[in-house]
């Protein structure tokens, strides 16, 4: 759930910025400390370029000693993955690409004509996990964003089948993050689990972290579709009836690009971003993730499969 | 102090509203959006309620959904002008008391909730208990459903007078009594006009203005996380501690001991990639620097050299909640989370076991799901621990069951005997 908060969203005292970076960079050199193989998810998304940046803080004055990984569905958006591949080779950092396209020509997944591939992620970054061995996957994901994802740990362990079981999840008590796990078995960790998407802007702000420019408003062309602003895109062209206009849009969400959709927007830097933020009444991804409004449990569904 | 994050668990049993309390909070601290109310009102006219159901905000899962409780501990977020909160909303029912623990575990302010018409029952005197052993620094009484014993005062202070004779009999030395109605709002956000009997504050004009966790009674302490050894082109021969700060502020200059193995140096500086800093206070994640070379790696603890110092220990008497189907016995074998460090235990024996009615400790010889008692463990390698007592972050441990991993109990040291 996104805060409004009174008036400019920027306040000077940024204390609580400082002790949710503390509690990550906390976080982040435990997984360093109780795993061998980790790995951190890499979408090119703003939660995850805050993680890398995270993580480059908790490991500094040393490299981040962790793989880097984006589970590629083949549909993002080309400024996000020109953004994705720039970034990590500023950081140093090499990039590995589980792709969604080659598990779907192994047969390992089946596409749905007119559906989207956001679903299909699950098996191509399992299959990824168990090809690697990596036994500690960290992820961008907020306990804000959605009230299943509330309910999650920041260490959550998942069985062989890379299966989350929210009834019977450890306690997670004070500061003591317990990574134990059987062979076979990972685990999830979510160093952002207590920031908000405010929380993330103002801290894009004050640390001066670079974003894909599809988060500043723009003008695209797009269709209203399901109550969502889609970009037209080569996998989301216009249906029949569907009228093409440009708007000044941007994203607050960067995911597949054929079920994240595009608010109108005149926020063209991140101090717009923050006051449009803090001025929201509508939920970052009810505002623009289709996989979501499927159903009341669509995320618990999704999570307990194994996605992210 | 604006700014500061605050940590609020929430208690109660089941159906003392405390999911539509949660739901009023964030509904009333404009913390609810526009597309999740309209969810709401969806869900409850599907399933034939009058009105939204603000439960349905917070129970996240398809299960408490539908059996209109709730099962897991879950998060909120939301900030007024003055500050950021972090909600712990933790479940009511007996089997779910491990959630109220892991909630209070992190938590500033515990706000207990009880039904005004039925006032301190069971569970909220072993919410009393846990919020007071796992020592939260404000306890918060809120009276809910005052609207349904038409506010009256004799009511609430009824109550009251219940709850302090469990807060004397727990060592709870102050709560905040707060009367409140979470369906309607009154004493949520707003100070209620129904009960002008009442002259407090209302329940989030308290959180607002109470004071954060006052620092810990004991000099510095830096469990170490990592060794940073970068050896790169720009810093060929760094040797710092990564950890975190906890307990009292580290400054550099100040005479360390490194422990268990007892070496003395001082702090050469106290580095982050932002710059070094004349002060850390507890809380911040930094490399710390020091003047000698010594042997450190990770499960150290780097401590300010002044009394009190932390015990090096193998023997160890703490109160636990045992969070586990399977009871705990003497001569169990265990692994002991500390801190930074993993050890091998076994739990020399059980002692005693907290009744939660009369909340009086008796005799026992093996704790079972949710039981609290006191315990003595002898561990395979020293920890450094002080009582937590004086310091949570150091007083606490998880017992870990080996093979599985699952964490088996909370616990925190009464004594380390050196």
């Amino acid at each position: 759930m996104t805060a409004t908060i009174d008036s400019a969203a920027v306040r000077l005292d940024d204390t609580w910025l400082t002790d949710l970076e503390d509690e990550a960079i906390h976080i982040i050199r435990e997984v360093a400390g109780q795993f061998d193989r980790p790995v951190i998810l890499f979408s090119g998304g703003k939660d995850s370029i805050v993680m890398l940046h995270l993580a480059a803080k908790a490991f500094w004055p040393s490299r981040v000693p962790f793989a880097v990984m984006h589970v590629d569905t083949g549909h993002n958006f080309p400024e996000v993955i020109e953004f994705r591949d720039r970034h990590l080779s500023q950081l140093g950092l090499v990039l590995t690409v589980a792709s969604v396209q080659e598990s779907i020509d192994a047969g390992r997944v089946h596409e749905t004509p007119g559906q989207t591939r956001n679903p299909l992620q699950t098996v191509t970054l399992l299959d990824a996990i168990s090809a690697h061995r990596f036994d500690a996957v960290l992820g961008g994901a907020r306990r804000d964003e959605e009230k299943a994802r509330a309910k999650e740990r920041v260490f959550s362990v998942r069985d062989d089948f890379g299966q989350w079981d929210p009834r019977n999840q450890r306690p997670e008590l004070w500061d003591l993050y317990n990574g134990r796990h059987r062979p076979g078995e990972h685990v999830r960790v979510f160093p952002i689990s207590n920031w908000t998407e405010l929380d993330v802007w103002a801290y894009i702000q004050r640390e001066g972290i670079e974003v894909p420019g599809i988060y500043y408003a723009h003008q695209r062309e797009v269709v209203h579709r399901d109550g969502m602003l889609l970009g037209v895109t080569e996998w989301t062209p216009p249906r029949d009836g569907e009228t093409v206009t440009t708007e000044w849009v941007r994203y607050r969400t960067v995911g597949d690009a054929t079920c994240t959709g595009a608010v109108l927007s005149s926020a063209k830097d991140v101090v717009a971003v923050l006051a449009e933020t803090a001025e929201s009444t509508i939920s970052e991804r009810g505002a623009t993730r289709a996989d979501d409004r499927s159903s009341e449990a669509a995320m618990e569904d999704r999570k307990r499969q194994g996605y992210f | 102090m604006p700014g500061q994050l605050l940590r609020v668990v929430t208690a109660g049993s089941v159906d003392d509203g405390k999911s539509t309390l949660v739901g009023r909070l964030l509904h009333d601290a404009k913390a609810v959006l526009t597309d999740q109310l309209s969810a709401v009102e969806v869900a409850s006219e599907r399933r034939g309620y009058d009105g939204a159901d603000l439960a349905l905000l917070v129970d996240g899962l398809r299960a408490e959904r539908e059996q209109g409780i709730t099962i897991d501990v879950a998060y909120r977020y939301f900030a007024t002008a003055k500050r950021s909160f972090v909600l712990a909303d933790t479940p009511g029912h007996v089997q779910y008391t491990r959630n109220t623990v892991t909630g209070a575990s992190t938590a500033d302010v515990a706000v207990i909730l009880v039904d005004a018409r039925s006032g301190v029952v069971e569970q909220t005197r072993r919410h009393a208990a846990v919020a007071t052993l796992l020592r939260v620094e404000h306890v918060v009484l809120a009276v809910n459903k005052m609207d349904l014993v038409d506010y009256a005062e004799d009511v609430f202070d009824g109550i009251v007078r219940e709850f302090c004779s469990a807060a004397d009999s727990l060592g709870l030395a102050t709560f905040t009594p707060i009367p409140i109605a979470a369906l309607t709002g009154d004493n949520v956000v707003e100070r209620s006009t129904a009960m002008a009997w009442y002259g407090g504050p209302a329940l989030l004009e308290f959180l607002e203005n109470v004071a954060p966790r006052a620092a810990a009674g004991v000099p510095a302490r830096v469990p170490v996380q990592l060794v940073a050894r970068p050896r790169t082109a720009s810093h060929p021969d760094y040797r710092g501690y990564a950890g975190r700060v906890e307990a009292g502020p580290l400054r550099p200059g100040d005479p360390v001991v490194v422990l268990p193995s007892g070496q003395r140096t001082t702090v050469a500086g106290i580095d982050t990639p932002d710059g070094g800093l004349d002060v850390a206070e507890a809380g911040r994640s930094v490399v710390v620097r020091l003047t000698d070379d010594i042997d450190i790696a990770r499960g150290d603890l780097i401590a300010v050299d002044r009394e009190p110092l932390p015990a090096v220990t193998r023997d160890v008497v703490a109160t636990v909640c045992w969070l586990s189907d399977r009871p705990l016995r003497a001569g169990d074998r265990l692994a002991l989370r500390h801190t930074t460090r993993d050890v091998r235990a076994v739990v020399d024996g059980v002692q005693s076991r907290l009744d939660v009615t009369t909340l009086t400790s008796a005799a026992a010889d093996e704790l079972a799901l949710n039981d609290i008692g006191t315990i003595r463990v002898r561990l395979a390698e020293p920890i450094v621990a002080d009582p937590y007592a004086t310091s949570r972050s150091t007083g606490a441990f998880l017992l870990v069951d080996p093979h599985s991993g699952a964490t088996m109990a909370a616990g925190m040291i009464t004594s380390a005997t050196p």
